[in-house]
């Protein structure tokens, strides 16, 4: 009971924080900010399935992409897509698609809950790295429809003009929603399967885990939150292209969730934080320096080589990531004499 | 002596050309004992194997109960009441002693995925009622006290009884026990017999055990099973297995020749 009051509390008080920063802060902080709630979000359900589950996968830019286009299809006005469409009529159905914020949103999460289902049934019958040889490839395949089927997705020139309702209160909340959602699913019994999984399949299996089941699940769910990030992305950068969601974008937050730690939830958030913060923060790196009276010249991408540096050297003293496979208040615990590991 | 409780009926198992159980039938009885014995690759893991649904005999069926459960899935067949541990110890190592255990409840707790999401009532009952019931079993094993330590920083003895606390949190009639005693020095080995004896006797249950120590063997088998080269070569009290001149030659001659 008293957990409960304290979490509550917690809640409302970050819930604060984000309408306070949304109301007060400059639209330069709050990009980074949404910037980084995004991210978020998208490590936080990536880390379910590859962390938690340990099942190695390349998914997030395909349910991203999904997610993405999906909202922004629910968001844009019939009339401005009909401008917009400039290689082709939009398809009907396409015109027909139209929904206030949320629901638009949501329906981008479905929608990739739905592929991911599809994409597991193949997938999980089998032991192995097929999962990321088929996401590998299913990212590709997304892409290549979003380049090809411009009565969709309008090709390679995408979708602009998306209203831009993501705001911070939206984002920071949804990142906060999915923050709590990831925590409960490993504090129950469905994320000590999914780690019985990651760390022995057979003898999870032999304590009567349905593996296939416990699998498809941590992948709908990663994939709901993805599409869900992918949705909040395009209203708050209000133009999408195909070449956005490349792989690089599932290659940075495989970098992000192996920093916070795999099968860390909070070691995810704030690897989030310290890997797209530092993007920002490390930008005077580009500028001209001056170093002992000397002119060190503007080297554009300078960030970019000490931003790769300190990701080598974090690695080689954190091995496993920030918080290896524990969670902040464990670790906080733990450090602090009191053994109890559960809430 | 009850029903069986497990029977084995002609079972063979064919991997390529090479045979590794050849007809084998033996029955288990309800509330014993059971050893299966036999030298190294003489098929007595893939035995086990095969009753718990990981390989589907070539031939012959398994019944469990009175009902055929050959070729069920793994984890149906612990849903069944099937429960093992491995010949070499695999508990789940980013896990403490108390999750383990919590993890062979999975079966028994029926909140749903969103129920746990959004933490209702059921999910606070439950996960309170399963972890005194956890508690409970590792009190009964004398390891209560690590509960929150890591499973694999455990002493060799003290994993074994984790394992063997896992496979009863899923509530079993018939425990399967992969070499119990392997690695173990005579003290630990005793003191596991006591503890076999105590949950057989606390939980109601039927023992099939693989096991290389024949001390071990005597002081806890009712009737004992005898495989060399995937054949029955004797059936009967463990007591006369040490002297019949068949199994003498297929296995304590192992021991002379070492």
């Amino acid at each position: 009971m008293k957990n409960a009051i304290i979490k509550l509390l917690l809640i409302l008080l970050t819930l604060g924080v984000i309408a306070w920063a949304n109301q007060t802060l400059d639209s330069y902080t709050l990009s980074i900010l949404n910037n980084i709630g995004i991210f978020a979000i998208l490590a936080l359900s990536y880390n379910l399935i590859n962390g938690v589950t340990g099942q190695f996968s390349l998914e997030p830019n395909g349910f991203v992409a999904i997610g993405a286009y999906m909202t922004a299809l629910f968001l844009i006005p019939a009339a401005d897509k009909i401008d917009m469409f400039a290689l082709v009529d939009p398809a009907p159905v396409v015109l027909q698609m139209k929904a206030n914020f949320l629901p638009a949103v949501l329906a981008g999460g479905i929608a990739a809950t739905l592929v991911a289902l599809l994409l597991s049934f193949p997938v999980f019958r089998v032991r192995g790295d097929y999962l990321a040889i088929v996401t590998l490839g299913f990212g590709f395949i997304i892409r290549i429809f979003a380049l090809n089927e411009p009565a969709y997705t309008n090709g390679a020139m995408g979708l602009n003009d998306i209203p831009g309702i993501a705001n911070f209160m939206w984002i920071g909340s949804f990142a906060l929603v999915t923050l709590i959602v990831m925590l409960h699913i490993v504090y129950s019994k469905f994320g000590r399967a999914m780690k019985a999984v990651r760390d022995d399949e057979d003898a999870a299996t032999a304590m009567g885990i349905n593996t296939f089941r416990i699998k498809t699940t941590a992948f709908m769910t990663s994939a709901f939150f993805e599409g869900i990030g992918g949705g909040l992305l395009a209203s708050f950068l209000t133009t999408i292209t195909p070449d956005q969601f490349s792989f690089l974008l599932t290659f940075q937050l495989l970098i992000i969730i192996v920093l916070g730690g795999l099968g860390s939830m909070t070691g995810s958030l704030v690897a989030t934080i310290l890997v797209m913060g530092s993007m920002e923060w490390l930008r005077f790196l580009d500028d001209d320096m001056v170093i002992f009276g000397m002119h060190t010249g503007a080297h554009p991408g300078m960030r970019m080589v000490v931003f790769a540096i300190l990701l080598i050297v974090m690695m080689l003293f954190a091995r496993r990531g920030l918080f290896g496979d524990r969670e902040l208040p464990e670790i906080f615990r733990k450090k602090f004499g009191k053994r109890m590991r559960h809430e | 002596m009850s029903e069986a409780l497990l029977e084995v009926r002609n079972v063979t198992m064919k991997f390529g050309g090479v045979t590794a159980i050849d007809d084998l039938s033996f029955k288990v009885p309800g509330g014993s004992t059971y050893g299966l014995i036999g030298p190294n690759g003489a098929g007595k893991t893939t035995i086990f194997n095969i009753i718990t649904g990981n390989y589907f005999p070539t031939e012959g069926s398994i019944l469990f109960d009175g009902e055929d459960i050959t070729g069920t899935k793994p984890d149906k067949v612990v849903a069944k009441g099937i429960a093992r541990t491995f010949q070499n110890i695999r508990l789940f190592k980013s896990m403490s002693v108390l999750q383990n255990v919590l993890i062979g409840f999975h079966d028994q707790i029926p909140y749903t995925y969103f129920e746990a999401i959004l933490r209702l009532p059921r999910y606070h009952a439950h996960e309170k009622r399963v972890r005194v019931e956890a508690m409970g079993i590792l009190e009964e094993f004398g390891i209560a006290r690590y509960a929150e330590e890591d499973a694999t920083s455990l002493s060799y003895g003290n994993q074994r009884k984790v394992e063997i606390a896992r496979a009863l949190a899923t509530k079993p009639k018939l425990l399967l026990l992969d070499e119990p005693a392997a690695g173990m020095n005579p003290k630990e080995t005793e003191e596991l017999s006591e503890i076999i004896h105590k949950i057989k006797k606390d939980y109601d249950l039927t023992i099939l055990l693989i096991e290389h120590d024949m001390k071990f063997v005597n002081a806890m088998c009712d009737q004992v099973t005898v495989l060399d080269y995937g054949e029955k070569i004797f059936e009967g009290k463990p007591a006369d297995a040490i002297v019949d001149p068949k199994v003498v030659a297929a296995y304590l001659g192992d021991f002379t020749h070492a």
